[in-house]
């Protein structure tokens, strides 16, 4: 087959993918959209394969099958609290292919300069058109190269160390090697005069050092950053492994990986943006860590956390018209989603108004909250973003904190001195009646008193959200 | 400890210290629980329910008295009463001690203890026993029903096939507990409801009940410091009280209850409502004076009776609404009790630990070892804090609205002039610089960014996971730069792109099928 071929199935391929993204505006649209997405790398791989280049295909579909085989089991045995682990250990694998595919073109690269010009004529492939390439060419490949490389590469420890965090493997808490931001700064010079030196000829062992460099900025930077920032970090390296596929599409001068790099860059970009701008936070000082100084002294908490039984919720539960859940990473690590849906099942066949609040940075994913939820068999119209229910409050009887603590959080909007001042937040305390269902008496992740735990009109609903649940279950009647 | 309630001797008292209920919850605090024959039956919980409760039942005071550790009561003790006290035992009942300072010194001298309810101090960690506010929400209630009861028209306005009937006109004075209670029943009655307190920070809760705040002007340096007083009212300088005054005039001839809270703790009740706004009244017209006891907020209340005035206006000055409403008043008093002693029990043994560090039991006790420890020293916490009036926000003009937006299309305009300008400066150096095939991919680059950008912006925030996962699976994309170099001469190269193949090839199988999996389980209700 020849390259016009190859260049119409990518073209048909990119609008697949892009229609594949698109149609995840709805949910509906989404079950359409994943199709999309399938055919489209399906086309993708086998106008590849036939095109011009590729060879060995017997090694090619045996890796396909194998990888292929862990990916259908993983995906089939994988619960729905482990997804963002899950997510993290894929964006490592984009992240390692990435080096390994780079560390390729210059191994290729080299090959080729070898050659004299006149056996380059039998060359294919890659090969050949690394070998049609100028000296001008040839020093942009190697800033591609060296940019795929080094993005992959901290890509992929990165996502380990998340996954490991995730997965509760690493310690959750911030920690920085002494010197902190200063060694990864010097790392990245480091990788900076390397990269100086690669583009000079100084050999593949400049390349190699670099990927080791990166590799070490990459555990620090993610070591760094604490438990409750995850949805930035793994929607920031979910941007990276697009970057990199990018970069890495530049340098082998392929346009659907540079298409396709460009939407999950952005993508994972965007996302970024709107987990910071849900915790009022920069980019930076979430990726630098730790929370941005503060103006003053915090206001004091006054009062006394009123704890309340399962029977006073039972009754307030079941004298409530319109009932406001709000989850939080608390409901995914007690596994307690079960319980909240058959509540919200009871409730609502009591006839009783019951929705979920999601805020943007609920759990540790970009809309983990909502997955667990649908697993559940929650209806997906009842889940409802913060933007969408805030002013409803004041008209709710009832609201619910199951595990969440900062984004319930009302000193950001009543102490200009809070640390999380300015963040948007639930408004629950607005409600009637606020139950928190909480283990004990602890700050949240960032470590700032909640006021709305001392509030008139909250009670603590102590214990493990799903053993609580269970109890409350058979008291609604 | 043996709790004990005895009968109230106060003539008319109807409430009782210790229900069933109350009593269930003290023995499981440790407590054992006696109570007087009868005592109960007044607020309708007869012998056989407390012994149902395992309450021991004792034929006279005398018997109780002698029984108990702790006496429960609802009114303060008669001198009578009192003389029974023993050393060492505790009382627990409204007391007033600052109007009944002889009963003081004679329990003091007793060496009983004297715990009074009505000094619990107004902190959060004390609402669940104070009974002041208990009462007084009882007293909100039954003011409305009392007033209705002598209103001949209905609370709502009603369109009927027999005519019209306009809604009756509520007026609240005092928006303490008792008031906004009274606002709360009103306003679910029917009746367009205003309500007035001298404290301007109350204006929020009066309109969350669904009150209109009678909206006075006035200096705000003309009021005194809610939190310096406990939380309660403060009394008025003159000026402040005369314009309070003519409002009131001005409301009189238009409402058809009024219901008057206001007390200043420690003084008499202020004269709010005069001799000549209830002239100016029509005939058939309620006024619920709920400040009776302490003289009355009306100039024509009598303590304890209903008058009705040469101008047909009834003026209702009972003082024991409470215990007009026996069974609910006795069921939140006892639980007042409970609370009290649940925080004398801190380890729940059935042991009373009188802890007179604590605040709120330092607060109330008003005898204790044989002294009298009233009145107590300022509590350690302030009392709720008054929240200052928040300035309001200016009014736009329409023409300063238009202005704004025009400013704000213009910097839009402006930023995103620059943007684009500084990004095309940007690439044409680019272009400048680089070779034509490097420029080629890099407009496909830029381009599929902006289409990215554009398209994110729409997904859903609730398939925020799936979109990552479906993006994990396609950044696999990488598999094609694997597979083009998989057909290389190097065995190096032909193993690192293997691996990456098989890599891209878990990515690509895991990312698909978990987005499949996850958008299968989105459901519509």
């Amino acid at each position: 087959m020849d390259y016009g071929f190859t260049t119409a199935a990518y073209v048909v391929a990119a609008i697949l993918f892009i229609l594949s993204l698109g149609g995840l505006s709805g949910q509906e649209s989404a079950k359409r959209a994943v199709w999309y997405g399938i055919v489209g790398m399906g086309l993708a791989i086998v106008a590849t394969l036939m095109g011009p280049g590729a060879g060995n295909w017997f090694l090619s579909l045996l890796m396909i099958a194998g990888g292929g085989a862990i990916g259908y089991v993983v995906a089939q045995r994988v619960q729905m609290t482990e997804m963002p682990q899950l997510v993290a250990a894929m964006h490592s694998l984009v992240g390692l292919a990435a080096v390994f595919v780079g560390f390729n073109a210059d191994l290729e690269l080299s090959r080729v300069l070898a050659m004299e010009p006149s056996a380059r004529v039998g060359l294919e492939g890659f090969a050949a058109l690394l070998a049609k390439k100028t000296a001008v060419e040839i020093s942009i490949l190697r800033v591609e190269v060296f940019l795929g490389v080094f993005i992959g590469a901290v890509t992929f420890t990165g996502s380990v160390v998340a996954f490991g965090k995730l997965a509760g493997k690493v310690n959750t808490t911030a920690k920085k090697l002494p010197g902190g931001h200063l060694l990864n700064a010097g790392a990245a010079i480091g990788s900076v005069i390397l990269g100086v030196m690669y583009f000079n000829d100084a050999g593949i062992w400049t390349l190699v050092a670099m990927t080791l460099l990166a590799f070490f900025i990459g555990y620090h930077l993610i070591m760094g950053i604490g438990g409750a920032d995850m949805p930035v970090v793994v929607s920031m390296l979910n941007s990276y492994s697009g970057w990199a596929a990018a970069a890495i599409g530049f340098s082998l001068g392929n346009d659907l990986l540079i298409v396709v790099g460009a939407l999950v860059g952005s993508s994972g970009a965007i996302l970024s943006y709107i987990m910071c701008k849900a915790m009022n936070r920069s980019f930076i000082s979430v990726i630098l860590g730790g929370f941005g100084g503060t103006s003053g002294p915090q206001m004091e908490v006054t009062g006394e956390q009123i704890a309340i039984d399962t029977e006073g919720v039972a009754a307030a539960l079941n004298e409530a018209d319109s009932i406001i859940i709000i989850p939080g990473y608390g409901m995914a690590v007690a596994q307690a989603q079960q319980s909240v849906s058959e509540l919200t099942r009871k409730l609502r066949a009591k006839g009783k108004t019951v929705r979920f609040a999601i805020h943007p940075v609920a759990g540790r994913l970009p809309g983990h909250m909502n997955v667990l939820l649908a697993e559940a068999k929650v209806p997906y119209d009842i889940v409802l973003e913060m933007d969408e229910i805030n002013e409803d409050f004041p008209s709710t009887d009832v609201a619910i904190v199951i595990g969440s603590n900062d984004i319930v959080n009302p000193a950001a909007q009543e102490d200009p001195n809070s640390p999380i001042a300015g963040m948007p937040v639930l408004e629950c305390w607005k409600a009637k009646q606020v139950f928190v269902s909480k283990r004990g008496q602890g700050t949240g992740y960032s470590g700032i008193e909640n006021p709305l735990f001392y509030k008139d009109n909250t009670r603590m609903f102590y214990g493990d959200a799903k053993k609580s649940l269970d109890a409350l279950l058979p008291l609604i009647d | 400890m043996k709790i004990g309630a005895p009968k109230e001797l106060f003539e008319g008292e109807n409430r009782v210290a210790m229900t069933p209920d109350s009593a269930i919850q003290l023995i499981k605090l440790g407590h054992t629980c006696v109570i007087e024959t009868g005592a109960g039956a007044k607020a309708g919980f007869s012998d056989a329910s407390y012994e149902k409760a395992g309450v021991e039942v004792v034929p006279s005071a005398a018997a109780l008295y002698d029984a108990a550790d702790v006496v429960v009561k609802v009114r303060g003790p008669e001198a009578d009463e009192a003389r029974l006290l023993k050393s060492g035992q505790t009382l627990i009942s409204f007391f007033w001690p600052a109007q009944n300072a002889d009963l003081l010194a004679q329990i003091a001298g007793q060496g009983a203890t004297a715990v009074a309810m009505d000094m619990v101090p107004r902190i959060s960690r004390a609402q669940k026993m104070d009974a002041l506010s208990s009462m007084a929400n009882i007293a909100g209630y039954r003011a409305v029903i009392e007033a209705g009861n002598n209103f001949g028209r209905f609370f709502t306005g009603q369109v009927t096939a027999a005519g019209k009937v306009p809604p009756a006109k509520v007026l609240v004075v005092g928006a303490g507990v008792a008031g906004l209670a009274a606002i709360g029943t009103a306003t679910s009655l029917g009746a367009i409801v205003n309500a007035f307190d001298v404290r301007p920070e109350v204006a929020e809760q009066i309109e969350s009940m669904g009150a209109n705040f009678v909206f006075l002007e006035f200096d705000a340096s003309e009021l005194p410091d809610g939190a310096a007083t406990g939380g309660y009212a403060a009394p008025s300088s003159p000026a402040f009280a005369a314009k309070q005054l003519a409002k009131f005039r001005e409301l009189a001839p238009e409402m058809d209850i009024v219901i008057t809270t206001a007390l200043i703790p420690g003084r008499p009740a202020p004269k709010l409502w005069t001799a000549d706004m209830v002239q100016m009244m029509k005939p058939g017209s309620v006024i619920i004076d709920l400040a009776a006891e302490r003289g009355g907020n009306c100039d024509l209340t009598v303590p304890d009776q209903k008058i009705v005035t040469d101008n047909g206006v009834t003026v209702v000055g009972y003082t024991d609404f409470p215990s007009r409403m026996a069974a609910q008043s006795s069921t939140l008093y006892s639980n007042n009790i409970r609370h009290m002693l649940a925080d004398l029990t801190p380890k729940k043994d059935g042991v009373i630990a009188h802890n007179m560090e604590d605040d709120v039991i330092r607060g109330a006790t008003v005898t204790h070892a044989g002294a009298v420890t009233y009145p107590p020293p300022p509590p350690k916490i302030a009392a709720i804090a008054a929240a200052k009036p928040k300035p309001k926000a200016v009014e736009l003009t329409p023409a300063e609205k238009r202005a704004q937006e025009v400013a704000a299309f213009k910097t839009q305009t402006r930023n995103q002039v620059s943007l684009l300008a500084v990004g095309t400066v940007l690439l044409l150096g680019l272009g400048l610089v680089a070779p034509a095939s490097f420029m080629q991919h890099f407009i496909v680059f830029v381009l599929a960014v902006f289409i990215g950008f554009q398209v994110i912006w729409n997904v859903s925030h609730s398939l925020h996971t799936p979109l990552m996962a479906i993006t994990n699976a396609i950044s696999s994309i990488i598999i094609l730069g694997a597979l083009m170099q998989i057909g290389s001469g190097s065995y190096l190269v032909i193993l690192l792109a293997a691996l990456s193949v098989f890599m891209a090839g878990i990515n690509i199988f895991g990312g698909f099928l978990v987005t499949r999996r996850m958008l299968a389980m989105f459901q519509k209700s």
